[in-house]
Formats: structure tokens, sequence, C-alpha cells
């Protein structure tokens, strides 16, 4: 049986050989194909990584959709779900399982966490979204998004997979995709793109604080002038 | 309250110890004030004359008024009774207090976590290192002067919220759009990271002397963060001899979601939805805990109804962790997956009774000081009177016949993993860690809390202290709990849910309090400390995950590298409730 | 015996799966896809496969089912909407993570403030669904909705929900949450008879 979205309209099919033919473009071949097969990483961070085991587990089953292979390896993997809240301590961790997964890939925030920092947004280990050093594809917010709101969000992932096009796919394109640098753990989280802000910061906090012992120190100094 | 509890002998240390000691005479507060130079005699004393053998709890509290850090100890008896709370106090500028792990070895990571998150150095610990966060990392995060990059206001309700609400991503407000602070004049150029080097640099001691004829290399190895055994986002660092480990540490804080910073500031209740997200797959069970904890600083309790209803919610949490438990330790004996959907399969008949009545499969909140938020809804009790009744003794029957007697199980489980009463005692392990290795602990017949002391059931324990011994512990829990089920099913009796009208600004009256219960994982403490605020000044959790893998090592010296990742199936951790 | 433990636990899932298609067989096709197939697959009863085939069936939430929250508002003629929310600051200030912003409205000419939020915001990726704002709401005015399909592709432009997004018809709330709704407006009208009787 033909899914019938992959039978590309426009073209006249006769009437005899209508069965037997289909005619298609190259792109809904290779997208179909590719979105019937998303492997997911098996990689749980905190509180939704276990509704992600229940999407996985009988009641939910999203091997419906061809994501039963959930692989511990990056390397096999095509989506990653980042499931729960990222902390500082983790990322880059999580950077270089994402530079180690082989493209295409594709990114699942899933929950308020990993969206957008949570509940614990305000925490000083928190990561306020991965997207802050991932690309993230969709985005499930709840807290933890049921199971159907994660099955919910896979098939808006295999709907984005159905909008991509073979010629204009990052990964045929001729340039090696750069890997992302991996954060770095200084006496905070340190982006290594960002390490002129980060010096330029950590100066003007330096001249702020010089200036304000000054000021202090100056009316404790005038007795002693006058 | 029991025959036993009352009986315990609780002898009056001040007058014992008067040059040691003097009670603490804070309103509110109870126990000792040790003095810091004394304290290891106190504990010896403690330990070996009064019985005192499980150190429960070990945390800081940070004074800034009055310019004091003040290390808060918990200690109890096995055989039962309330507990003993003794604190030292120190001048914030000089927070250095001598180490109780060489006489109770439970302390280590407690210790070390009081170091990392307050900055209290204790003098003659083995492995003083930062746990929860990296080395490296910029202040104590937990003293009170310490603010966080997205430092907002002291205590919520913020005041940008309401009247005019002033919307923004709080990022956006930040210099690098980050969640980052930098120390003033830092150059990240000449950052040379830690990169675990205080973690090896102890454990590289062990690769030299190898100390048998045969020439072997030794080395070590990484599980984790991210690996399927590790439940989670947790690491082991093992040094092995060939495939023998000679060694091992965990590594933690992956997840460390700053659980306690971000409860100091908080008000009571909104503490509770937080609780939620500790063990997460125990959530009605953290909900108890801190409401006992907060209940007890009010002073109320709540109706009969309510009584029944948390038990019956405590109870039905207790089977889902086990039964996940018992899933994922078969998963990790490389059984992938079938036994973890039978026992989701049952754990998704529970979550639906949990979200009819609390409104969240996962994150119930659903308890509130003095009660719970709702009643059940119509048609739960017969809901639950069908799957108490017929189906899950049923099921958990089928899964004893499933698993119980596979020899494969039985070999990989049966003498893998294990630690003596003595030693699970000492290292401060609880739950089913504790009761597997033949201690009768378990706090709802020890120091009977709610209404515990009703029901009939009988402690679980085995003797062996092996794998085996705690899966086959965690079939017997879940029979009893079953049991307690079935009699608070019959009893339970209609009225009020909550005592009083709902309220969501509560007055708690200044002083400490601990609450604990018995959660599926051991003992799930909560030391709160209030000055009578809004908002707790304390807020501080004592997670029995977290205090288990201290018996992580123990267990696995001498063992081969394929059976830890089965010894920590059985030690049966919840990341969240770990890192906190 | 050696190995008759093996054998016993795989009669067990053998058990297991013959099961799925007795099930499926005795069953018949109103097993999926109906709601009384639904409600047979969901109930303690079942053996066999209890996979809810989502999207083509849904599982039903319960009545207390909570997502993110959502304003209520009353339609007023020529579906005007009026809200219910007082602009109180009740639930901002309960707000575990503080994710609700609101802006209340003043009055143009005395400058005094007046029972209607000018604005409402709230984030979602901060949100933990945990109810609190509903529950403690003295005036019915934000509930928790029960709608969890809500993945989208961009959260910078979707996940703060303002007033026009948050707001839901009082007909949809007694939709999804009929006894709670039906309490309520029993109790509203109680207090109002009281309030003319007095």
């Amino acid at each position: 049986m033909t899914p019938p979205e992959i039978n590309s309209p426009g073209y006249e099919i006769p009437a005899e050989i209508r069965n037997q033919v289909n005619i298609t473009t190259l792109d809904r071949v290779y997208n179909w194909s590719r979105k019937n097969s998303l492997w997911p990483m098996m990689f749980g961070l905190a509180c939704c990584a276990i509704e992600m085991i229940c999407t996985a587990a009988s009641r939910y089953d999203f091997s419906r959709f061809g994501m039963e292979v959930m692989r511990p390896s990056p390397r096999q993997a095509d989506v990653m779900i980042v499931s729960g809240t990222v902390t500082k301590k983790m990322v880059p961790q999580i950077v270089r399982l994402y530079n180690q997964m082989p493209e295409p890939k594709y990114v699942i925030a899933m929950g308020a966490c990993a969206s957008g920092g949570g509940p614990f947004k305000e925490g000083y280990n928190v990561v306020s979204g991965i997207d802050k050093f991932i690309p993230v594809d969709v985005y499930i917010p709840g807290c933890p998004p049921t199971p159907q709101a994660l099955l919910n969000g896979l098939i808006t992932l295999q709907k984005k997979v159905e909008t991509e096009s073979i010629k204009s796919a990052r990964w045929y394109g001729r340039r090696p995709i750069q890997p992302i640098p991996i954060p770095v753990l200084g006496p905070d989280l340190m982006d290594p793109r960002k390490y002129g802000e980060i010096r330029e910061l950590a100066r003007q906090k330096a001249e702020a604080e010089a200036q304000a012992a000054a000021e202090a120190a100056a009316p404790a100094g005038e007795p002693e002038a006058g | 309250m029991t025959e036993q509890t009352q009986t315990t002998y609780t002898p009056d240390l001040a007058a014992r110890f008067p040059e040691w000691v003097t009670p603490d005479s804070r309103p509110g507060f109870s126990g000792y004030l040790v003095q810091r130079e004394h304290l290891l005699d106190f504990c010896k004393t403690l330990r070996d004359d009064l019985g005192y053998d499980l150190l429960s709890s070990v945390t800081g509290v940070d004074y800034l008024p009055e310019g004091k850090l003040e290390v808060v100890y918990h200690a109890l008896q096995t055989v039962g009774g309330p507990m003993l709370v003794f604190k030292v106090q120190v001048p914030r500028d000089e927070a250095v207090v001598p180490s109780v792990v060489s006489i109770w070895p439970g302390a280590e990571f407690q210790e070390r976590e009081a170091w990392d998150l307050l900055g209290i150095r204790f003098e003659g610990h083995p492995d003083l290192r930062r746990i929860l966060m990296w080395e490296g990392f910029e202040g104590h995060p937990l003293r009170k002067d310490w603010k966080e990059p997205y430092f907002e206001e002291e205590v919520k309700p913020y005041k940008s919220r309401w009247p005019d609400g002033q919307v923004e991503r709080i990022e956006d407000r930040m210099p690098l759009q980050d969640n980052v602070q930098y120390p003033a004049g830092f150059d990240p150029e000449s950052w040379t990271p830690d990169g675990d080097e205080s973690l090896y640099r102890g454990l590289r001691k062990l690769l030299e002397d190898s100390g048998s004829e045969l020439k072997t290399d030794r080395l070590i190895v990484n599980l984790g963060p991210q690996h399927p055994s590790t439940h989670g986002v947790f690491r082991m660092v093992a040094v092995l001899d060939g495939e023998t480990i000679v060694d091992l540490k965990p590594v933690m804080g992956y997840l460390h979601r700053n659980h306690e910073k971000i409860g100091e500031r908080c008000s009571w209740l909104q503490n509770m939805p937080f609780t939620d997200r500790l063990d997460y797959i125990s959530s009605m069970s953290n909900n108890f805990g801190y409401a006992l904890a907060v209940e007890k600083l009010m002073g109320i309790t709540p109706p009969e109804r309510a009584e029944y209803i948390r038990v019956i919610m405590a109870e039905l949490t207790r089977i889902i962790s086990h039964l996940i438990s018992i899933g994922f330790l078969l998963n990790d004996l490389g059984a992938f997956f079938t036994p973890v959907l039978y026992a989701f399969e049952e754990r998704e008949l529970i979550l639906d009774i949990f979200e009819a009545v609390s409104g969240s499969r996962m994150m119930c909140n659903y308890f509130r000081f003095g009660g719970v938020a709702r009643d059940f809804p119509e048609g739960t009790l017969e809901k639950l009177r069908e799957l108490i009744y017929e189906r899950l003794p049923r099921k958990i029957d089928e899964l004893d016949r499933y698993l119980t007697r596979n020899e494969i199980v039985q070999t990989r489980c049966e003498g893998v993993g294990v630690i003596t009463a003595e030693q699970a005692i000492s290292l401060s392990t609880t739950g089913p860690i504790l009761r597997a290795s033949g201690v009768p602990y378990d706090i709802r017949r020890a120091d009977p809390y709610s209404i515990y002391d009703r029901f009939e059931f009988d402690v679980a324990v085995r003797y062996h202290g092996d794998v085996y011994d705690r899966y086959l512990l965690r079939l017997d829990e879940i029979r009893q709990s079953i049991r307690i089920l079935k009699q608070a099913l019959k009893d339970i009796p209609e009225g009020p849910v909550i005592s009083g009208k709902p309220q969501w600004q509560v007055r708690v009256p200044a002083g400490e309090s601990y609450g604990r219960v018995e959660g599926p994982k051991g003992e799930l403490g909560f030391y709160v400390v209030s000055n009578g605020k809004a908002n707790p000044w304390r807020y501080h959790v004592r997670a029995p995950s977290f205090i288990n893998l201290t018996a992580l090592a123990p267990m696995a010296r001498g063992g081969k590298i394929a059976d830890v990742v089965v010894i920590l199936g059985s030690i049966d951790i919840v990341l969240g409730e770990v890192d906190r | 015996m050696n190995g008759f433990g093996v054998i016993r636990g795989l009669a067990v899932t053998f058990r297991h799966f013959i099961e799925t298609y007795l099930e499926d067989i005795r069953a018949g096709r109103k097993r999926y896809h109906t709601p009384e197939g639904i409600a047979q697959r969901t109930s303690s009863k079942v053996t066999g496969a209890f996979t809810i085939q989502y999207p083509e069936e849904k599982m039903p939430v319960p009545e207390e089912f909570r997502y993110i929250p959502f304003l209520v508002y009353d339609e007023g003629e020529n579906g005007a909407k009026d809200y219910r929310c007082t602009s109180c600051g009740i639930c901002a200030k309960v707000c575990p993570p503080q994710c609700i912003w609101i802006v209340r409205t003043n009055d143009p000419v005395t400058g005094k403030p007046i029972p209607a939020p000018a604005e409402f915001y709230i984030d979602v990726d901060i949100c933990m669904n945990c109810g609190l704002c509903a529950e403690y709401c003295p005036f019915d005015a934000i509930k928790m909705d029960h709608d969890y399909e809500i993945a989208s592709f961009d959260r910078f432009k979707e996940h703060i929900y303002n007033k026009e997004k948050l707001g839901k018809s009082a007909a949809y709330y007694a939709s999804i949450r009929p006894t709670n709704n039906a309490r309520e407006v029993a109790a509203r009208e109680a207090k109002a008879a009281k309030k003319a009787a007095v």
C-alpha cells in the first residue's frame, strides 16, 4: 500500500497503470523514508526522561512512528530529545553528544526546562534553554509534557522533515559542517564563542569595583586630610 | 505512638556532658549545641555508648545576621525512636569543623556537599572536593550573601510581576544574554579548566601498585554521564585491574538544579510543587515529607480523611517506585525492556489515578499544609479497589513468577554487591538497602508519622545484603504496601480533606523542624528553619538516593565492572534527588 | 532443576504474547478507535495490547488534568470578551517559578486601579503546570487547560502567551471541567443570593 502523501500530483498517470506506478519527487521519497525512521537518542536528563520512557513504553508506544530504536550512542541517532533541565555542568557533554551525531540530525526541546530554563531557570547551575548552544527544531511546552504531548511534538518534527529539500540540505553542502564549540567550565560556564565579551565584562566589573572601592575610601580619607 | 518509641531512652546530654554541650535554647529550636573542639569525642560517645549508630543527615545553615555558620547533625538509633539533633556553630569567616567521617563514614558525601554549597571546611575529611558543582566554580552558592546572575529579589513574590508586570525574558537584560557571571578582571584565555584533575589525582595513586605478581596495567574507566545504565546523568569513575574494580568514585551534580537555593526564596507553599521534582518518580512521598516538616512547625494536623488519602497516595507511590526499580534492575542485567514494560503497564494504571486525583501524572503537587488539595473525584475509590484487590496482587505474583527463580537473574544477583548490616548502618544507608542487609529499620514503624501506627504490616527485611535480596525486599514491600492499602481503603472515613480554609500564605512560627518519611528509596527528610517570615530561612532535603550512593563504592570494590551496573540499579537512585 | 526458572519466565512472556491476539479477537473491531475500546484498554481489567494509538485516538484526560493555564472570559454582546480576571495579583504572587506578569489597568481619569488586567502574560517556558494559580484564584478567572498539543517551531515568538492567547471562553471551560464548573457556578449563585438577601 502506498501512503497517499508520497504520490505526487501534477502528472497525468494513465488509468491502466495507476496502480502500478507512482510518480513522485525525489524529495518526497527522501523525506518520507527519513521521517518514518527517526531514531531518538536514549538520553535522559531529568523528570521529562521518565515521560519519554513512558512514551516508548507500551501504552503510547512510539515505535508506531518508526522510532522504537532508541540508541544510546549518538553515532546512530537522528533525534536528540533534550528531556529535562540542562545544567551548566552537563551542557559540555550535551554539546559534545550533539557534535557526535551524524547529519541529518534534529533536536527536540522537551518540556519547559529544555526550552527556556523552566521552573529552575533562576538557579545558578541552570542553562536558560538548550537553544543557547545547539539549534532546536521543535519545542514542546509543559512540565513535564505528557506522553501524548511528546508524541505530538514528534509528529510536529515529522512535519518539519517533510518540508525539507534534498537540494538545500545543509549536510550535502560543499563545505563541511563545523562542530559547535564545546563550552568550558570556568568560574562559571564559558562559551568559547564569547571569550571576548567575557573578558570585556570582567574588565568592566573590575573597573566598577575599583571605582566603588575608591569611593568608599574617599570619605574615610577626608578626615585624615583635614 | 507505639510502645517502643515511648520507652526509647532519650538521655539528657547537657547534664551528662556539661563542658561539651549546651542545650539549644533558641525559641522553636531543639537539640544541643556542641563545642567544636569536643565534637569528635561527643560523636564517639553518642555512637559507642548511647547507640546512635546511624548518622542520618549533615547539613549547614548560614545565619548571616549573627555571622555564624551552623552544621546540623541528625543521628538516630536503628532500634527505633526519635532523632537526636546536635549542632556546631562556627564563625562565618573561619568555617572549619572536624569531620565525622572517621566515626560515621556515611557523612562523607554530605560533608562534601556542605563544603561545596556553604563553604564549611571539614578537617580530616579524606576527599574534600566539590560534589555538586565543578571544581573551580566561583563561590559557595548557599551562603546568604552569594547572589546568582539571575538574582532579582531576596524573596518571592517579585515586585516586577504585579501590578505593572514588566514582562521580559530575564536573560535579555543580562550582558551576555545568559545565566553567567565572572569574577572581576577574569580572563578566559588564561583559564585552565580543572578537567577532573583533582578527581583523578586521588585515583592515580591506585594505578601504581597493582601488587600482584602478574604484571598488569590498571586503568581508569569513566561510565557516564551519558550511559544507558546510569539512570540519568550520573557518572562513575572506576579504577580497573583487568575487569575487577579496585576503586570507584561516583561523580554527581549533572542535574544540580539549585533546589535549596530556590527553596529559600520561595514561600512555604511555593516549595510544594518543587518537591515533586526531587524524586520525580515518587512525587507524592516528597510532598508528604515536606508537608510533615512544615506542619510540625505550624502545629497543625490534617483531618482524618486527609490522613488516609495521604497514606494511600504514599503507598501507591512506593509501589510505582519499586516496580520501576525492579524493571530497570532487570534492564541493567540485560533483559532489555520486557520487564520494564510490564512494570510500566501497572504504573500507567496507578498514574491514571494520580492524574484523576491531582491533575498530573508525575508532578502531583497534591499535598497542602493541613491536608490535601482536593478530595478524590467520584469513582476513584472504586477504581482503586479494583486495582488493589484484584489486579496488583495478581500482577505482582506474575512478576514474581517471571523473575524470581530465573537462574540468570539469580546467578547475576546473588552474592553481588554485598554490604553487611554494620557497613550499611555506618554508611548511613536507609530504606531498602538497609533492610536488605538485615536491619529492620522502617520509619513507619520506628518513628511512626501520620497514621501508620494504625495499620498492620510487617517491616520487610532480608539478610544477605546483596542485589538479589534488595530485589526480593522490594517485592516484599510492594506486597506490604498492598496490605496497608487494603486496610486504608476499608477504613477511610468521610469528611473534610483540609483543616481550615485553604490558604496561599501560611504563617509559620520561627523555629526548626525535621520532617521525615519512609520514602520508597529510604529516609526522606526535610530540614526547614523558619524565622517567622513568609519563606524558609533554610530548606534542606536529606535525599535518600544521594546518601545511599555512599555505599556504592564499598559494594562495587572487588567486583567485576559488569556488576557495577547491576549494583547501581539495585541502589535505585533518581538523579533529581541525588543532585537536587 | 536448572533452567526451569527461565522457562517459567518465558511462559509468562508467551502468555502475554498470546493474550494480545486473543483479546483482539474477543473484543473485535470495537477495540480500537472507539470510546468504549479506549475505556476498556485503560481500565484495570485490560489484558493484551493496551496501546493508545495517538493521534488517531486520544486518551481522554481526566477533569482535573492540568497543563498551561488560561484566562476565562464570559462572552458579552457582539463577541466582546469579558475577562473574569480582576488583576488582584494573587496568581502572580502564588506562582512558584514566577512566570505570570500582570499589568493592572488604571482609570485614565482618576488614575485609580480598576479591576481588569490591561495585560496578562505567562511565559510557558517557565510555567511548571502546578495549578496553584487556578487553585487560589478567588474569581474563577484563571484555570488549567487540557490542551497539550502545543508543540511549536519557535519559542521566541510564541512562548510568552499574552492575554489574547490565554483567553478562552467560559463555555470552553464548562466543557472541559463540567463538575468543577457546576460547583463554582452554584457557589457564585449562592454568594450572589446571600448578598441580595443582605
